[in-house]
């Protein structure tokens, strides 16, 4: 196959050259459009992936109950790590400078960093964008983070603080 | 440029041109439309999944249908710059008028 004309002057397979580079590389409108709507197709895909992963999961309601801290051993304006519910998800339990426990999931909602309680301002930051969430309920205060951060339900029996569930997109 | 001298020939390569600047328009929406779509459902707002799965297909058709009309205009645009009787570049056939 000739290139220039498009006639066939003798099979590829007979040509001493039968690669046209130059012309293999050149991209031609339909072929780049083609690839657009392609593109297109995949977003389509991704969206149908997220619909059919929120039809198919399942609300948990089922939480394992843990007992975290004792109460009496947190001065106000410290803070605790804990890992809940699984052993691969860090939280931290923040007993706020009005006394008030809270607690949550110590990832940061932007690119999974840590957070860190600021005492001085009340609220919880990440050191690697500067998103600052509310110390009272998670809520993104400033920065990148996208959604708040997930939030612990605790319970005080006694002198125990007791994780008993977790709660997402709390203080929206 | 020669192409560009005949007239109708211009009009087609502008409506080509533009049918390609509206497909990437409308694939940047659906690029939003997805980022935005999960970060809802990672939120736990599994709701708007359905409405976003509707729209970017809705967006999809906008697109194939602008992908038929470059199809289209650039064959157009093929059987009136090839001389009669000679065969046009690449893999497709056109009708003789």
């Amino acid at each position: 196959m000739d290139p220039k004309d498009g006639s066939s002057t003798k099979p590829a397979w007979a040509e001493e050259f039968s690669v046209y580079a130059a012309e293999d590389a050149y991209v031609q409108r339909r072929q780049f459009t083609k690839f657009l709507v392609m593109t297109s197709a995949a977003m389509v895909a991704g969206n149908a992936w997220i619909w059919l992963k929120a039809v198919t999961a399942e609300e948990r309601t089922e939480w394992p109950e843990a007992v975290v801290a004792r109460a009496s051993e947190i001065a106000p304006g410290t803070v605790r790590f804990f890992s809940y519910p699984g052993p691969h998800d860090p939280c931290i339990l923040v007993r706020r400078t009005n006394g008030e426990f809270t607690a949550f999931s110590q990832k940061c909602t932007h690119l999974s960093c840590a957070v860190y309680y600021a005492a001085a301002r009340d609220r919880l930051e990440c050191p690697c964008h500067e998103g600052y969430f509310s110390a009272a309920n998670g809520r993104v205060l400033q920065g990148p983070p996208p959604r708040p951060l997930p939030q612990i339900r605790m319970e005080q029996r006694g002198d125990d603080l007791v994780a008993v569930g977790l709660v997402h997109g709390e203080g929206e | 440029m020669k192409g560009l001298s005949n007239p109708a020939r211009r009009r087609r390569r502008v409506a080509i041109d533009a049918a390609m600047v509206m497909i990437i328009l409308v694939l940047m929406v659906q690029m939003w439309l997805l980022t935005a779509t999960l970060e809802s459902d990672l939120a736990g707002h599994h709701g708007v999944a359905m409405p976003a799965l509707l729209s970017t297909a809705a967006l999809f058709g906008v697109c194939a249908f602008l992908y038929r009309l470059v199809i289209r205009v650039d064959r157009m645009q093929e059987s009136v710059s090839a001389t009669p009787g000679e065969q046009p570049s690449g893999p497709w056939r056109l009708d003789k008028r």
